[in-house]
This record gives C-alpha cells, structure tokens and sequence, in this order.
C-alpha cells in the first residue's frame, strides 16, 4: 500500500493532493503511452475516477490495487491485460457508458447531461475507434455536418452502441425506424441511406 | 279417370268382419292365398294401365284384405313377412315389366310427359295396394322396424329414375329450360311436375330433389350463363351489361316461383351472379368508355345505382367499385387544388375563396351520391372519406387548407368580405365548412387562425355582432365612464377626442407591443387615460397595443384640407412633419422607435401606395434605408376623406410557429398522461396512442414524438429499459 501512495504522491499536484492533468501527462509518458491514448481512459474507468483530467489518491489506490500493480513498471505491464478485459462484452458496455460520464463536465450541483458533438466525435473514435471503424467515421461524418443537435446525451450515446452491434453495416437492411432508436440513428441511416443510392 | 275409381274417403272396414274361405275355418296356404290377392293386383294394374277390365268393387277390396288379414293372423303360418316382401316385389314387378319400358321407348320432351304420368299412375298403385295389404302396418311393420308400405312403394320408382342408365332425364329438362331462356314459350306445368316428383319421392327430404336434379340444374344454369357472360363482356357497354345481368336476375328469381322448389332460389340465383358479375367483375368495372370511371366522370347516377346493386349481392363486390369511388373523388380534388394554384400563381387571389367554395360543392356532389347510388354504404362513406383526406390536406400555393378555411369564414363574416350572404346562408355554409373540416388533420391551426381573424373582426368590425363578447362590452361602458370623467375634470382634457378599448389579456390572442414613440399631443391623451383608469382599478396592469389604434387626421393640404383615416404608426410618422419639412428613413426610424419591418411597411403605404401623402426621394418602388421623405403640400383626391390602409404584418408564420409550439405541450402531455397510468409500455404502442389521443386537433409527427420522448427522457420524466431498448418506464 505504501508504495502505490508513493507512487501516487510522485505525480500528485503538491497543493491540491490530486494528480492532476500535468500528473497525467509525466505518467503517460512513464507508461509510454499517448495521453489520448484509450488506455487511459481504461485505467479511470478500473479506477472508477470521477472527473476527467483528475486522480485522487482513493481512485488510484483502488486501480493499481485492482491491477497488482505498485509501481509504474508492473503498471505498463498490466495494461494489455486491461485492455482484454475492457474488450469483453460484459465489462465494454460498462466502459463505453463510463466513458461518456467521464466526460461530463460541471459539479455536483450543476452536473451536464450532454457532450458537445466535438468531443463526442473524439470520444466515438476513442473509445469504439477500434471496434468499429467504419460506423464510426461515419457517424462522426454525419454529426459533423448534421444541425438538429448540438449535443449528444447518455441515451443517444448508448443507442449508437446498440446500433453498431445490432444493425448490418453498411447494409443496414435490419434497421426499422419505427422501432425506439433515438431519432438521431434514424436521421443518420436515412443519410446514410440517400448517400448510398 | 282412373284416378277417380278409388274415392279418397275409402275406409278401411274393420276387422271383425271374417270372411270364410272355402274349407271353412282352416288355414290359408301361402300359395293359396297369394294367388287370391295376385289377381287382385294383376286387375288393379290393368285397370292402372288402361285396359278393359270389370269395374273393381268394394266387395273385392274386402276379399283382398281379408285375405291378407287372416294370412297374417292365422296360427302357426304367420305369413307377414311374405307377404310383405310380395307386396315390394309386385311393385318392382310392374315397374320392370311396364314403366321401365314405357319411359324408355319415349324420347325428348316425351320423356318427362311420360314420367310425370307414370308417376301418378304409381302414387295410385301404392295407394291401392296399401290399402290391401294395411294390416302389416299398425302392427307388423313397425315390431320388425320395417320402412312402412307407402315408403317401399315410393323407394321402387326412386329406384327406377336411379338406375335408369338409358332414361336421360336432365337434357330434355334443361333444354326446355334453355329455351325459356332464349325468349321461347315452354310447358312450365310439365317442369313443375317432373320437379315435383323429387320433391315428392324424397318424402320430407330434399336430398333427391338436390342430388338428382338441383346439381345439375345448378351447372347447367352456370354454363349457359358462363357462355353468355363472355359474348356480351365483349360485346356490350357497361350499362348495357348490367341492364342484362338484371334482367337475368329476375327472370331466373321467376323462374323459381314458376316451376323450381323455393329452395333453389338463392342457390340458382347466386350461380347466375358468379358467373354474370364475379368472373366478369373486375373487367366490367374498368371497360374504358363505359366502366365504373366513365360513369362517374359523366354523372350516370342510374348506372351506377344499379351497378351497386349488382355488385352488393357478391361477396366482396364493392370492394372494386368503392375503390374506383375514391380514385375518382381524389382526381376531382387533386385537380381542383392544381386549378387553384394555377390560379394563384397568375395572383388572382380570388382563387382561394372559389377553391373553398368548389370543394365544399364537390363534397355536397358527392357525398349525394354515396347517399343516393350507394345506399350510405359504409364503404362508401370510407371512400369519400379517404379522397377528401388526401387532397384536403394539400395545401395551394403555401398556404395550408387550415388556412384556406379560416380566411375563407372571415370573408364570409366580415363585413366587407368578398361574398355578401344572408344569415341563413352564412348559417349554411359553415355547417358545410364544418364537414370538409373534419377532413383536416391540423385541425388546431385551423382553430388557431380563426381565432385570430374572429378577433380582429370583433376589434374592427362594425358589423361583427359582438353583444355577446363580454369584454367589448365591458370596454364601451368603460368607454362611457371615461367621457363622464372627462366631462368632469376640463382640465384633464387632453383636446382631441379618445377612443380607448380595454381588453382582458388572455381572452384575445397575443399582441406584440412596442415601444413607439408618441407624438407629443398623443401622449397627453395616453396619461390621461391612465389616471381615469387609476380611478377605477388600483390592481391591473394597462399595455398599450399601439399597432392595433387607428387616428384621424387633419391635413392642410395646398389643393385642399382633407381628413386623413390612418393608422397610429402612420399618424406617428406624419406628425413628424409638422416640425420638420424632410427627414430621412433613419432620422424617421430614431424618432419612432420602431423595428425597420414596421417602418418600411409604414412608409411604403404612405408613399408608394395609391395615396402619396409624403414624396420619396429617389422615386423608386421600395423603401430602403437610404431613402428620404418629405411632405407631399400638393397632394388632393376627389374625397374629402381617405382611409389610407396600412396592410397587416402576415401573422401565417407566427401562427404556425405558435400551433407547433402548443403541439409540442401537447405532446409531452399526452406521453406523461400515458405513461403515467400505463407505468411501462413499448415504443410502438406508445407512439400509437400518442396519435389516436391527439388526432382529434391534429396529426402528430412520427418523429416529432420521438423527439419529444428523448426529451422527457433527458429531462428525468422517463427512461428506458436497461435490458429493453424499446421500452420505457414513467420515472414517478
């Protein structure tokens, strides 16, 4: 325990006792791996840390412990070991939903329910990047260009998880607009659908 | 002659009577006996067959059933059953040796002739012999479950029209039938025998009378018609057709009563539809000159009274004709609504008005027809329906039909508007209204852009009947109070006489208010009024609608003083140039305060317009900011007074933003009321009811719903299912 601490307070802010975004930013270059790297998002997520940017000596106590890690060597060691267990399909729906609250700015009291869409396309890559490829360049084509929302919230966020898992791509024969899909979903396969033809 | 040698009301003695044979009180023989009663019968025949023979007496008959009564209860010899079985085997007897030869020899119509005769001649046979051998029937007979006498004499000729392989029955039948058919005279008495002979045989049962002859008849009817259907499908109009198949019809339903049992008549009747109108139908209906479509088109109300007829009696035969009804009526629609926008286009605004006016007419056309051709067939009901929904909700020329209805009512109730009614025909025309309305989807537009015009014909309209508007007639007596206070307080007169009406906000729609600027004697009158008003109420706030006031004013005129009727943004703007001789749209704008939309429509209608009470420099057709005015001194007109009209901001988009805005309340409403009782339900359902609860105002947006729902969702009313997407949960 001790040295997780140890390690803990080598990168926590001297002030507020918390690593914050520069911490991060020497433990990613540690651990050899880009800050936008989505390993680190994996690591808040096993941390359950709760504000994007910040680590308290509780959230990282609780992941390096989850992780046998007590030092930054067996940390990096320990990532490819994370990542396969983010990937399976019982702990990625968990992560994917964590992802999108992570990102979620504002306190306790004043707590925002969206993402603007610019973060959203970046978090899309991020964290289903791999997984999907193309649904996600494609949405994120759409959303770009697209002017009903300006944000996207929780719900829509876990549809297009669903839609990727669930509809033919790029066929999209299977997918019935009259069914719940949030209507973003069916103004994008209705886009996707003329830009086909 | 034959038939009147037995008298019907021939009684059976009664047994007591004995009759001795020759060896007295001994047994009779079988043989003996039988050849006693054989003699009898072999009489009995001839008699039957024509031949000269004795007359037979009742003193005979005795002998006869004596014989057989004593044979049947003498001891030990009981010789019922033989004799029984003798009494079927005469009878087979005769017809094998006499009938069966007669009918066969005989040919064409003789046939039947022949049958029907011999078939009297067996009923009578039976009948004698019945009688001889009766006293197997109240005992005998029914102890060994035996058919009765009468039934085994009827059961020998059915027999015979059984296996009579040579007889052919049916063909010289059905050609006579054939030949009434074609217009001949035939023997109808010798059909209606011949068919009451399987009637008759079948003794309570109608199978003979069905399997034997029915069947036939039935297919027999279906070919001729089958062929005749096909020459006049090619051959004949529609109407033509019809008027046949109907004749046909009745013919045959007399036919019925002429000769056929009762109950053949649906059947019979049913085959001669098939084959005239079910397997004709369809190509019937859409012959190109003289179909379902042309009727309509030429208004050939008796054709198509009788094609409903017709077509009412086959299964689903209206289906096709209601559904070429709607085409119909959709067209008509469909090109009334292109008339009109053509119409617009070339701006003849009057085409509107005409276009209500027309499609109120062709629903009254129309909807006649489904009560008078279509018997107010449910179908046909549906049909006009569905045509008046499709082209009812197209708009003309960007204006949705909402709208074309509330403008077309206002110029029906203003005064002033383009068509001048009685009351009754007002009356009239608006119940007609409210039909055509009802095919309107966004019946809450309509709603809302009536009210906007009924408000503003209550506000300006002399002749809008407003003695039952509470509040007009609260703001005249306000009025009145008003002028009592002033003709108290001479120094609160502001010196030019005020109008002022007070409405209640809430009751009347929104008005926008702004902040114009007042020409300095206006605004004396306004704090005048306040303080009255202050007088009368402590609690209420007053907003002034400016844009909604209107001014008389004095103009002086070189050619000559006139009287100017304006509105108070344009007497604002005038009064300008009491002190000054040019100002400039920005100077203008500055002074009134006003948003540049009110101030290039107010300058435009004073100096672009039929009136040019102020002179624009540079002369052009439109306002633009750079423009400058100046008093037009040299401006006359043959009245000494002129109303200078101030076209109104077009309210079209503002009402449309408003009704979506309340379809948006309305629809989170109508998604929490459900869910809220149903605490769980599926998309599609809940989409369902959504739509069924508001369709009474109007049409919900499939997507409209859904946005709302994420909404609700985002906003903690619901959410969804973690292991159902497609279902949500009320969140209390």
């Amino acid at each position: 325990m001790e040295r997780i601490d140890n390690v803990f307070y080598s990168y926590a802010n001297k002030s507020s006792g918390l690593i914050d975004p520069e911490g991060i930013e020497a433990l990613c270059s540690d651990l050899e791996v880009d800050h936008t790297d989505v390993r680190i998002l994996m690591l808040a997520w096993k941390m359950k840390s709760e504000k994007q940017g910040y680590f308290t000596l509780e959230e990282w106590r609780r992941g390096l412990k989850a992780l046998r890690a007590d030092n930054v060597h067996k940390l990096k060691k320990a990532l490819p070991e994370l990542e396969k267990e983010v990937k399976r399909p019982t702990n990625f729906v968990d992560f994917y939903s964590y992802a999108f609250q992570y990102c979620l700015t504002g306190n306790e009291k004043e707590k925002q329910k969206s993402i603007d869409i610019e973060s959203i396309c970046q978090l899309l890559d991020l964290a289903l990047g791999f997984q999907f490829r193309s649904q996600v360049d494609y949405f994120i084509d759409y959303l770009k260009i697209q002017s009903d929302y300006k944000v996207i919230n929780l719900d829509q966020w876990m549809g297009f998880y669903r839609f990727c898992n669930e509809i033919n791509f790029p066929g999209l024969s299977n997918y019935d607009p009259e069914l719940a899909w949030p209507l973003i979903l069916d103004n994008f396969v209705e886009w996707l659908r003329e830009k086909q033809t | 002659m034959l038939l009147l040698f037995i008298d019907r009301s021939f009684t059976v003695p009664s047994f007591d009577v004995q009759v001795k044979l020759g060896r007295g009180n001994m047994e009779i023989e079988l043989e003996q006996g039988w050849e006693i009663i054989e003699r009898g019968i072999t009489r009995l025949k001839n008699i039957l067959e024509g031949l000269p023979e004795p007359k037979f007496s009742s003193t005979n008959y005795m002998e006869l059933y004596t014989t057989v009564y004593n044979m049947c209860t003498q001891k030990p010899h009981d010789y019922s059953q033989q004799l029984y079985d003798r009494y079927r085997e005469s009878i087979e007897d005769y017809i094998n040796s006499m009938v069966l030869p007669s009918l066969r020899e005989k040919h064409d119509e003789f046939m039947p002739r022949e049958l029907v005769k011999r078939w009297e001649n067996h009923k009578v046979l039976v009948r004698w012999l019945s009688h001889i051998f009766h006293y197997l029937d109240p005992e005998f007979i029914p102890r060994r479950s035996l058919l009765p006498l009468r039934e085994v004499g009827f059961i020998c000729f059915r027999n015979l029209l059984y296996c009579s392989d040579d007889t052919d029955l049916d063909s010289p039948l059905f050609r006579l039938i054939k030949s009434e058919r074609e217009g001949e005279e035939i023997d109808r008495a010798l059909l209606k025998n011949v068919v009451d002979i399987f009637v008759e045989i079948g003794m309570g049962q109608m199978d003979y009378y069905e399997n034997d002859f029915e069947d036939a008849m039935l297919k027999d009817t279906a070919a001729y018609y089958s062929r005749k259907a096909s020459n006049w499908i090619l051959e004949d109009s529609c109407p033509d057709y019809m008027l046949k198949a109907e004749e046909c019809l009745k013919r045959e339903k007399e036919r019925v009563s002429h000769y056929l049992h009762s109950s053949s008549e649906p059947k019979l009747l049913e085959k001669v539809q098939n084959e005239l109108l079910s397997v004709y139908g369809n190509q019937l209906l859409e012959k190109e000159h003289s179909g379902c479509h042309a009727l309509l088109r030429d208004d050939k109300v008796n054709d198509l009274s009788r094609m409903f007829r017709l077509f009412s009696k086959i299964p689903r035969g209206l289906e096709p004709v209601s559904s070429i009804f709607k085409q119909h009526v959709t067209g008509e629609g469909t090109a009334l609504v292109k008339q009109a926008e053509d119409a617009a286009s070339n701006k003849k605004s009057v085409g509107l008005q005409v276009f209500v006016r027309k499609v109120i007419e062709l629903h009254d056309k129309y909807l006649a027809y489904v009560s008078d051709c279509f018997q107010n067939h449910t179908l046909f009901h549906k049909a006009l329906k569905e045509a008046f929904e499709i082209f009812c909700n197209k708009g003309v020329s960007g204006s949705s039909s909402a709208e074309l209805l509330a403008t077309f009512c206002d110029n029906i109730l203003k005064k002033g508007g383009s068509e001048k009614l009685s009351d009754e025909a007002i009356e009239e025309t608006l119940e007609k209204v409210v039909k055509v309305l009802a095919y309107i989807s966004d019946k809450d537009l309509f709603a809302e852009f009536y009210r906007k015009k009924l408000a503003r014909r209550l506000l300006f309209d002399k002749s809008a009947n407003d003695d039952h508007v509470t509040d007009l007639t609260l703001a005249r007596e306000n009025q009145t109070s008003f002028e009592e206070y002033l003709g108290n307080n001479a120094n609160a007169n502001p010196g030019i006489d005020l109008t002022v009406t007070v409405l209640t906000t809430g009751f009347w729609p929104s008005y926008k208010s702004f902040d114009l600027n007042l020409p300095v004697e206006m605004v004396k009158c306004v704090e005048v009024f306040r303080e009255f008003y202050q007088t009368k109420t402590k609690h209420r706030k007053i907003t002034w609608i400016y844009s909604l006031g209107t001014c008389n004013l004095i103009g002086k005129f070189e050619p000559k003083t006139m009287e100017l009727i304006v509105t108070t943004y344009q007497a604002s703007a005038l009064l300008l140039f009491n002190t000054a001789d040019r100002l400039s749209y920005s100077e203008i704008m500055a002074q009134l305060n006003l948003t540049d939309d009110d101030v290039v429509r107010l300058l435009h209608s004073l100096s672009c317009a039929k009136y040019k009470i102020l002179i624009k420099d540079p002369n052009t057709k439109t306002i633009s900011p750079t423009d400058s005015f100046e008093f037009n001194t040299k401006f006359t007109d043959k009245m000494r007074r002129i109303k200078i009209p101030l076209p109104p901001v077009d309210e079209k988009k503002k009402v449309i933003e408003d009704v979506d805005k309340d379809r948006r309340y309305a629809i989170d409403a109508s998604i929490v009321r459900i869910m809220k009782s149903r605490k769980t339900l599926c998309h599609q359902p809940l989409v369902m009811e959504c739509v069924a609860q508001l369709g009474r105002m109007f049409k919900p947006d499939i997507k409209a719903i859904k946005k709302r729902i994420e909404d609700l969702i985002s906003r903690d009313y619901l959410e969804r299912d973690k292991d159902n997407p497609n279902l949500f949960r009320y969140l209390a």
